[in-house]
């Protein structure tokens, strides 16, 4: 097989999923970059993959969702076939954010995301209403406040400025303080019933309610229409707009093809790759705001192909990617919380975006204290030969001859991670440092620990950062 | 400017979430604020005079107990033109000192450039916190950011000494910078041997501190300890900062339980701070700022505010001049800006005041122009 298809597909693995191992990347190179687009868009929906049944015996606290949430959705990262699937709860998870700190309600957090499992890859209008009428988002941004006679603006004006238009588009504002009002005045009413968080009321879950009685049935002005609009008829306008394609485009883009300027900053800086942008504008207007049509035009563009390693790792593909890489947590066992502490330290906390805009992206998920933490992570976890992962690396390299070069060792542990490609000038010293212990003999008891020392560098490396 | 024992340090502490103005230092006299807040009202029984018309939230009460010493300056009615209601760009406002335009810089990364033009202190200033403020950050300045004190450091995980050894030296060498890649190469490059450097001497810091002074469990109080230890270590820190979480003092709803809560923790922590300063003979040697990224509305939604603007300020220590300062925004009907606190005085000429008086800065380049000054610092 043409080294070539590989590292296509470990580009595309890394970007559609959290990474994959050289065995599936071969098998999946050899099924062709097509038909794998197809099945990642296709998602089993029966079983993704996953012994479910086996790991809720031992979570046993799934059964009701009442702890154990982030445990759920990170166990599903690392181990679903379906990894676009998942990839995609963590995209909106990140644009229609909820954050747990408030909502104090895994049950919540857990109806969201099934939600956005379920509705992620279908129309941005049913993914909005969806969103709109979600319990943990209605109590999040206070939308079960707004009332008649009183409204509270909060849901309105945040899926204008982070849900769907965005603040402004080529220098101009994409709506006033007036549409914010209008808008929060339409969605009145959508209210939920059993209260969030579920203490003191209870354990009952909450549930999605119109009431009416607290609808504002006034007329209303918006984005330059009038009528009796409810919410639906807000959201009915509000993808119809240009500004609503560009705003889901780039993030498309920033997520899956390569660092873009920071939301806030995109009314008036322009997209990075403007042609790309239009082919997704384009593909949203033509599919009718299909989101599943958009992507299979993103990954089979050669944009998207040409982008490697141009996007800085967030730290849930980090930490995911890691353990996938390793190995790790294909079974459940105890000690899931120390992952989590990683995540959050290394500056993304499944559940809790740091605020509605959830998180930035690109080198804002570096500083100082984010790199060492991200670098420890992942070197801790490669110079462990005793993960499966690690060791069936190990044992590819054994298997390419007796001893083993300098060159050898750098090239085949890059490959191995999935065809990385570092700077000549760190491929030298990278291959310096090899030499210092010469040829290898493959077969020796020290052979691993050359191998785990040699993936700790280069895993300690700038190029590593990207995917 | 006081006479110092050593150079002044500035502390920053970020109230994210944008607390209410009205409920943190009350109007509690002025019948207009019972009127617009009904569910929310605090009882003049309840709230911490300072004199017949205002006071602070009962839950403050480590701040007042500075007040009353004279150690606190509250900046009423601070703001910036054109008020904007978005927490992020509003905190961007705040961060760049810009409010016209969106830029990069933070009006600290431009202060630290001053301080140390010629980089000679990796550590002249010191985050605590998830991710770098924009304050701090500028072109060319680096900032160490520490999320966790106890386990900072390059490969920590690597156990033989020669093997660490052998690979910190690798990486400082692939993290030095090559010529000709890009602005974001050279962030990760600079951010990398910054890293590296900084935690070697940041992690000595807890090592050689003592205290009575037992700081509470939140983040927040565990950054500001954190502080006091890289501060009596005199690594040369000329700026800290920390905060709280985005969103903390986001009381759209339920106000009248939330917001207790975080200004009970909040002072607590910055009560113990004090005394930890005092018990290390260091109260003279840090002014702190607390700020938030804007007001909220006058009028209550039945359970919590609005976003709104107006805001207020405390600047707290030794070298603060206490008392009132700006003046309180009027709560008459036509005389609110859109329902919010109308705005009197600009937050940059409390930074320049920062800048100038306690620092020793030039104000006008880092602020872009010159602003009024107070007179709050000795």
């Amino acid at each position: 097989m043409a080294e070539n298809d590989i590292a296509l597909m470990a580009h595309l693995m890394r970007r559609a999923g959290f990474g994959a191992q050289y065995d599936e990347l071969e098998t999946r190179a050899a099924k062709g970059y097509e038909v794998t687009v197809e099945e990642l868009l296709h998602p089993d929906e029966t079983t993704h993959g996953i012994d479910l049944d086996l790991a809720e015996r031992y979570f046993i606290e799934w059964n009701h969702f009442i702890r154990c949430v982030p445990e759920y959705i990170a166990f599903r990262m690392v181990n679903s076939k379906s990894q676009l699937e998942e990839k995609m709860v963590l995209f909106w998870h990140g644009i229609l954010c909820t954050a747990d700190s408030k909502t104090q309600s895994y049950v919540a957090s857990y109806v969201e995301l099934e939600m956005l499992r379920r509705c992620g890859m279908g129309s941005f209008r049913d993914l909005l209403i969806e969103i709109s009428k979600d319990p943990a988002m209605v109590y999040f941004l206070d939308n079960c406040l707004s009332h008649k006679d009183a409204i509270n603006e909060n849901y309105g004006r945040e899926l204008l400025e982070l849900f769907s238009l965005g603040v402004g588009m080529d220098g101009e504002f994409n709506y006033t303080e007036d549409d914010v009002k209008e808008c929060a005045r339409a969605f009145t009413g959508w209210t939920i019933a059993n209260g969030i968080p579920a203490q003191p009321y209870g354990r009952y879950s909450s549930q999605f309610v119109f009431n009416p009685d607290d609808h504002d049935e006034g007329e209303k002005t918006f984005l330059g229409h009038t009528g009796n609009f409810n919410g639906e008829d807000i959201i009915d306008i509000i993808v119809k707009q240009p500004a609503t394609a560009r705003f889901i485009s780039r993030h498309l883009y920033n997520y899956f093809v390569a660092d873009e300027a920071q939301v806030p900053a995109w009314m008036d800086t322009p997209p990075r790759d403007i042609d790309t942008i239009k082919m997704l504008e384009d593909e949203y207007f033509r599919s009718n705001y299909n989101i599943r049509s958009m992507l299979r035009v993103l990954f089979n563009s050669d944009a998207f192909k040409e982008a490697r390693f141009s996007r800085i790792k967030g730290p849930i593909e980090t930490v995911i990617g890691t353990l996938r890489l390793a190995g790790d947590w294909t079974t459940p066992k105890p000690g899931f919380e120390s992952i989590f502490e990683e995540m959050k330290h290394m500056g993304q906390e499944i559940l809790n975006p740091p605020s509605v805009e959830g998180w930035h992206t690109g080198k804002e998920w570096i500083d100082g204290g984010t790199l060492l933490r991200r670098i420890n992570f992942i070197a801790d976890y490669v110079g462990d030969v005793s993960y499966p992962g690690i060791q069936e690396l190990v044992q590819k390299l054994a298997a390419e001859g007796p001893t083993m070069s300098p060159q050898g060792l750098v090239d085949g542990c890059l490959r191995l991670l999935g065809h990385y490609e570092v700077a000549d000038e760190t491929h030298q010293m990278l291959v310096e440092h090899a030499r210092k212990n010469g040829e290898l003999p493959t077969n020796t008891k020290e052979f691993p620990q050359h191998v785990a020392r040699m993936l700790q560098m280069i895993v300690s490396t700038k190029e590593y950062l990207y995917a | 400017m006081t006479s110092n024992k050593k150079d002044p340090v500035l502390v920053i502490l970020q109230m994210t979430g944008a607390y209410d103005a009205l409920n943190t230092f009350i109007p509690y006299s002025d019948p207009h604020y019972s009127d617009y807040r009904q569910v929310l009202n605090i009882s003049p029984e309840e709230v911490l005079a300072v004199d017949d018309k205002v006071g602070f939230h009962p839950a403050m009460a480590p701040i007042k107990d500075l007040y009353d010493q004279g150690k606190v300056a509250v900046l009423q009615g601070i703001g910036y033109p054109n008020p904007i209601r978005s927490h992020f760009r509003s905190l961007d406002i705040w961060h760049t000192a810009e409010p016209k335009k969106m830029i990069s810089d933070g009006w600290l990364g431009r202060a630290i450039r001053d301080l140390d033009p010629d980089k000679e202190n990796i550590l002249t200033a010191v985050n605590f916190g998830r991710g770098l403020p924009r304050a701090l950050a500028a072109s060319g300045v680096s900032v160490a950011s520490v999320g966790d004190l106890s386990n900072y450091g390059v490969l920590t995980g690597i156990q033989s000494n020669e093997q660490r050894s052998e690979a910190l030296d690798i990486f400082a060498r692939m993290y030095a910078p090559m010529i000709g890649n890009g602005a974001v190469s050279d962030y990760l490059s600079q951010t990398g041997l910054d890293a590296l450097r900084g935690a070697d001497i940041l992690s000595e810091a807890p090592n050689t501190y003592s205290s009575t002074v037992e700081y509470g469990g939140s983040p927040f109080a565990q950054w500001l300890k954190n502080i006091a230890q890289v501060h009596f270590s005199d690594f040369g820190t000329r700026i800290l900062y920390t905060g709280v979480n985005p969103g903390t003092f986001d009381t759209h709803a339920n106000e009248n339980v939330s917001l207790h809560k975080l200004w009970g923790d909040v002072s607590n922590a910055i009560g113990d701070f004090y005394q930890d300063l005092k018990e290390h003979n260091a109260n003279e040697e840090i002014v702190m700022m607390v700020f938030t990224e804007f007001g909220r509305r006058v009028q209550e939604n039945g359970s919590g505010t609005d976003h709104g603007s107006g805001s207020v300020a405390f600047m707290i220590g030794d070298a603060v001049k206490g008392g009132l300062y700006g003046e309180y925004p009027s709560l008459e009907p036509d005389r609110l800006d859109n329902g919010d606190l109308q705005w009197n005085n600009d937050f940059r000429s409390t930074y320049a005041t920062i800048l100038e008086q306690w620092m020793g800065l030039d104000a006008k380049p880092i602020l872009g122009g010159t602003y009024e000054q107070f007179d709050f610092i000795k």
